[in-house]
C-alpha cells in the first residue's frame, strides 16, 4: 500500500483505506473516495502541490497532506 | 458576478426552511444539485432572472427565488448552492441540505451533470431517501453528446422511480418536457415510485429500531429512516437543523437515547465503529451508484476527455503555468485599457457638450445663478466625469471577465496558486474569493462561503479588499495613463506600458494579500491550513454574444445608477463646500487644509484624502470628486481629456511621487461601504469588520509614508 500522493503521475489505482477523521474524511467520501474506488493520477500543480487526480468521472485537486491520507494500491 | 440589485437580495426564506409563499395555490420547487451543473442556468432559463453563473464550483452561494407559469399555474422556483451530498461540509453546503431535508418544497429538481453522472447519483440517491417528489433533470447532455456518452434516460427513470428529463439549459433544450414533469409530479398526477437504499442487513436491521421509534415522536412529514440514520452518523450541525425544524431535541428523549445506544454497541460488535458507520452508508451508496451508473451509461469514446486533458498540461504546467496566467491577466487589462479610450472619449466630448447646452437652457429658463451652477456644475459634471471616466473601463473589463470564469479558467488558477496560499496557511479557494473580489469586493466576500474552515474564511474575508475592485481599475488606469505611460510614449506602446504597470500593481496586491494572511495565521488567526479540495470542471467555450450583452447592459444600467445614487449628492455636497464661505473661505478649504498635513505625510494632499473618504460609498467617485474639488478653487472650467486632466492636477501640486501614492492608496484603503455591510453581515461582527476596515489603511498608509519619504530624501 502506497500513500496517493506518492504515486507517480499517469498512474492508476486503486483505493485500500482512508486514514483521515471528522471532516476530511467527510469531504472524502463526499467526494466519491471509499475502499475500492479507482483513481488515476493526473498532473501537478506547477509548484509541485497540489496534484490533480481523475475520480469517478471528476478532476478533483488535492494537497499532499490530505491524499497522503488515502492508502492505495497502484494497478497500473 | 458583481454586485447588482438581485445578488444583494434579502434572505428569502425563513428560520424554519420555509420558502414565503404569497398564495396558497403556489408550488415551490427547488433546484438542487452538484456544484457547477447548471442549476442558476435552468433557473435563469425558467424565470427569465439573471442568476450569475459560471463555470466553477461554488458560484452560488446564496439561495434564490424566481417565478414561473405552466398551464396557469405558479411556481417558484428556488436556486440554491451546489452541494455533493448531504452530509455537508461548508457553510453554503449546510444552506443547501437544510433546505432539501426541511424546506416546504413541492418538488425538487435534482441537476445532474451529464458527463459525470456516477458522482451525481450519489446526491440523488440521498435526496431520494428523504422524499420522492423529485425530478431528475440530467443535464448538459450537449457535452455528453459530444464526449460520446450515451445514457439510457427511460432505464435511469425506472430504476430511480422518478422522472428522468434530458436536458441542455443553455440552449433551452428539454426544458418544456421538465417543467411539464415538474408540473406533474407537484399536483400528484404522477405518483413517483421513488428509491430506497439497501445497506448491509446488519445496518438495516439495527437503523430499524429507531425508526420504528421516530415515527411515533416525529408528527412532521418527514423519512424517518433517513434521520435515523442521520442521527446515528452523529452529524451536529444536522442535528442543530433538525431540532429547529421539528421545534424539540429528539436526543433529549430517553428512549431515543437508550435506543442509539444499545444500536452503537450492537454495531461495534460487527466491526463498525462511531466513524465508520457514516464510510458503510456512504459505501453502500456509492456501490449503487456504480451499479446504476454501469447499467444507464455506456461511454463509447473511454478517452473523451483528451482534450481537457492536454489544455490542463499546458495551463498547469511546471514551465508555462504560472506565466500563461499572468499574460491571460495582463491581456484583460490591456484589452480594457486600449477599449475603454475611444468610448471614453466620445462620452466625454458628449457629455460637455450636454453641459453647455444644459446652461444655455436653464439660462434661457431664467434659473437663478446658483441653481444652475449647483445643477450643473455640482451634480451634472460630477456625474458626467463617472460615466465617462469610469464607465468604460468597467463596461469592457467586466464582460471580460465574466467570459474567463465561464471558460473554466478559474479553478486552474486557485490549482496553480495553491501551494503559496497553503504556506500563507489560507485557502486554496482564497484565490477564487480573490479573482471575484476583482469583479466587486462584496461579492468576493460573500463568495467567501465557499471556504468552510472558519479561520481561513475569516483570511480570505479580511484580504478580500486588496484586490482592487472593478470600480477602482478605472482609477488606477487613469493616473498611469496621464503620469507614466502616456507621457512617456503614445499608441499602442504607450497601452501596453500601462497594461504591464496595472500588472505589476496587481503582482503587488497579490503579494501583500498572501504576506497578510500569514501575519495573520501567526497572529490573530493562529491556526493550520484544513484540508481542502477542488474540482476542476471540463473547460466549455463561454457564449460570447449572450454575456456581452448581458453584462455589458446589466453592468452599464448598474454603474449607472449607481453613479445617479451616490455621485449625484457627492456632486451637491462637494459644490455646496466649494461655495459656501465661512470667515472669508469655503468650507471645502477648511476641511482639505485640515487634512493638508496627514494627506502631505503620505504623499498625497487633503483634497484627495477627502475624496477617499467622501467616496466611501462607491469608488467609482474618488477621481471626479478630486477632481470637483480641484477645479472649484481653480478657474479651469472647460476639461475634456485626460490631458488637460493631467494639468489640472499638476497645478495642484500632483508628482509622480503623488500618482504612485494616489495608486497605492486606491489599491490598500478602506473597502467601500458595501464591501464593510457585507463583511459585517458575513462575519457577525463588528470586531472583525473594523479590522477589515484597519487593515488595508493602514497597509496604504505605511506604503504611501515609505514611497513619500523615500522620494523626499532623493529629491531633497
Ligand atoms: N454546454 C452547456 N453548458 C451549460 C449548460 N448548462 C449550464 N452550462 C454552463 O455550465 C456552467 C455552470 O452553470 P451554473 O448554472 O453556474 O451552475 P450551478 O449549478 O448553478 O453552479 P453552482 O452555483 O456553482 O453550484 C456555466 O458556465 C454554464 O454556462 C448546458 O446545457 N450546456
Ligand atoms: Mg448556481
Amino acid at each position: 500500500m502506497e500513500n496517493l500522493n506518492k504515486v507517480p503521475i499517469g498512474k492508476k489505482c486503486i483505493v485500500k483505506d482512508l486514514t483521515s477523521s471528522k471532516k476530511e474524511r467527510r469531504r472524502m467520501l463526499d467526494l466519491g473516495i471509499v475502499k475500492n474506488t479507482n483513481i488515476e493520477v493526473l498532473y501537478k500543480s506547477p509548484v509541485g502541490d497540489p496534484i490533480a487526480y481523475f475520480i469517478r468521472g471528476a478532476v478533483i485537486a488535492l494537497r499532499s497532506e490530505d491524499a497522503s491520507k488515502i492508502l492505495v494500491d497502484i494497478i497500473d | 458576478m458583481g454586485l447588482t440589485n438581485k445578488s444583494t437580495g434579502l434572505s428569502l426564506i425563513n428560520d424554519n426552511f420555509e420558502v414565503i409563499k404569497f398564495s396558497n395555490n403556489e408550488k415551490i420547487i427547488t433546484l438542487a444539485g452538484n456544484p457547477n451543473v447548471g442549476k442558476s442556468t435552468v433557473f435563469n432559463e425558467l424565470t427569465g432572472l439573471n442568476q450569475h453563473t459560471g463555470n466553477w464550483p461554488g458560484k452560488t452561494v446564496e439561495n434564490a427565488k424566481g417565478f414561473y407559469k405552466y398551464n396557469d399555474n405558479n411556481f417558484i422556483l428556488v436556486d440554491i448552492p451546489g452541494t455533493y451530498s448531504l452530509i455537508s461540509s461548508s457553510l453554503e453546503e449546510e444552506v443547501a441540505r437544510d433546505f432539501i431535508c426541511f424546506g416546504n418544497s413541492d418538488t425538487i429538481i435534482i441537476v445532474t451533470d451529464a458527463t459525470c453522472l456516477e458522482r451525481n447519483l450519489n446526491l440523488v440517491l440521498q435526496v431520494l431517501e428523504v422524499t420522492k417528489k423529485v425530478v431528475v433533470c440530467v443535464n448538459l447532455v450537449d457535452e455528453a453528446k459530444k464526449r460520446k456518452i450515451k445514457i439510457d434516460f427511460d432505464k435511469l427513470s425506472n430504476i430511480l422511480g422518478v422522472p428522468v428529463i434530458a436536458t441542455s439549459a443553455r440552449s433551452r433544450k428539454g426544458l418544456d418536457k421538465l417543467v411539464k414533469s415538474v408540473n406533474d409530479v407537484s399536483f400528484g398526477v404522477v405518483k413517483n415510485k421513488g428509491y430506497e437504499i439497501k445497506y448491509s442487513d446488519i445496518i438495516e436491521s439495527e437503523v430499524k429500531k429507531l425508526t420504528n421509534i421516530l415515527d411515533s415522536l416525529i408528527k412532521k412529514d418527514i423519512n424517518t429512516k433517513f434521520i435515523s440514520i442521520k442521527l446515528l452518523d452523529m452529524d451536529d450541525t444536522f442535528h442543530d437543523s433538525l431540532n429547529q425544524f421539528l421545534g424539540f431535541d429528539l436526543m433529549e428523549n430517553e428512549e431515543v437515547k437508550n435506543v442509539i445506544n444499545d444500536i452503537k454497541n450492537n454495531l461495534e460488535q460487527y466491526d463498525i465503529k462511531n466513524y465508520l458507520f457514516r464510510d458503510e452508508i456512504v459505501s453502500s451508496i456509492i456501490q449503487e451508484c456504480e451499479k446504476i451508473y454501469s447499467e444507464c451509461v455506456v461511454l463509447e469514446n473511454k478517452k473523451y476527455n483528451e482534450k481537457d486533458r492536454k489544455i490542463d498540461k499546458i495551463l498547469t504546467s511546471k514551465i508555462t503555468g504560472i506565466p500563461i496566467m499572468i499574460i491571460l491577466f495582463a491581456f484583460l487589462f490591456w484589452l480594457t485599457i486600449t477599449g475603454a479610450n475611444y468610448p471614453s472619449e466620445i462620452l466625454s466630448k458628449f457629455l460637455f457638450w450636454i453641459q453647455d447646452k444644459l446652461i444655455l437652457g436653464l439660462n434661457f429658463l431664467h434659473f437663478p445663478d446658483w441653481l444652475t451652477n449647483v445643477l450643473v456644475m455640482g451634480i451634472y459634471r460630477t456625474l458626467a466625469w463617472v460615466i465617462s471616466v469610469m464607465l468604460p473601463p468597467m463596461a469592457i473589463f467586466f464582460p471580460l471577465f465574466t467570459l474567463m470564469e465561464d471558460s473554466g479558467f478559474l479553478p486552474r488558477i486557485a490549482f496553480n496558486l495553491d501551494k503559496f496560499f497553503k504556506k500563507a496557511k489560507a485557502h486554496g479557494k482564497q484565490s477564487l474569493t480573490m479573482i471575484m473580489g476583482i469583479g466587486c469586493n462584496a461579492c468576493g466576500v460573500v463568495g467567501c462561503r465557499i471556504i468552510d474552515s472558519p479561520r481561513e474564511r475569516l483570511i480570505a474575508t479580511l484580504t478580500n479588499s486588496f484586490m482592487p475592485c472593478n470600480g477602482r481599475y478605472p482609477t488606477l488606469i487613469a493616473i498611469i495613463t496621464m503620469f507614466f505611460s502616456g507621457v512617456v510614449v503614445s499608441g499602442i506602446t504607450s497601452s501596453i506600458l500601462s497594461t504591464i504597470l496595472l500588472t505589476l500593481i496587481i503582482l503587488l496586491a497579490v503579494i501583500m494579500t498572501l504576506f497578510i494572511s500569514k501575519l495573520l495565521s501567526k497572529t490573530l488567526l493562529k491556526g493550520i491550513p484544513s484540508s481542502f479540495s477542488l474540482e476542476l470542471p471540463p473547460y466549455r467555450k463561454p457564449q460570447i454574444g449572450k454575456v456581452l450583452i448581458r453584462s455589458i447592459l446589466d453592468r452599464t444600467l448598474f454603474v449607472l445608477g449607481r453613479a445617479i445614487v451616490i455621485a449625484a449628492p457627492a456632486g451637491l455636497i462637494i459644490w455646496c463646500m466649494a461655495n459656501i464661505n465661512i470667515y472669508g473661505s469655503s468650507i471645502l478649504s477648511y476641511c482639505t487644509n485640515f487634512l493638508d498635513p496627514f494627506g502631505e505625510l503620505i504623499g498625497l494632499d487633503g483634497t484627495i484624502i477627502m475624496a477617499f473618504i467622501l467616496g466611501f460609498p462607491a469608488n467609482e467617485i474618488v477621481i471626479p470628486i478630486i477632481i470637483m474639488s480641484y477645479m472649484a478653487t481653480g478657474n479651469i472650467v472647460d476639461l475634456s481629456d485626460l490631458n488637460m486632466l493631467r494639468d489640472l492636477l499638476v497645478n495642484n501640486g500632483w508628482t509622480i511621487t503623488t500618482a504612485i501614492c494616489m495608486m497605492l492608496f486606491c489599491v490598500f484603503h478602506f473597502p467601500c461601504g458595501t464591501t464593510c455591510l457585507t463583511i459585517k453581515k458575513e462575519t457577525g461582527s463588528l470586531k472583525w469588520t473594523v479590522l477589515a476596515f484597519l487593515l488595508p489603511t493602514l497597509i496604504g498608509i505605511i506604503l504611501c509614508f515609505l514611497v513619500s519619504s523615500i522620494s523626499k530624501l532623493l529629491f531633497m
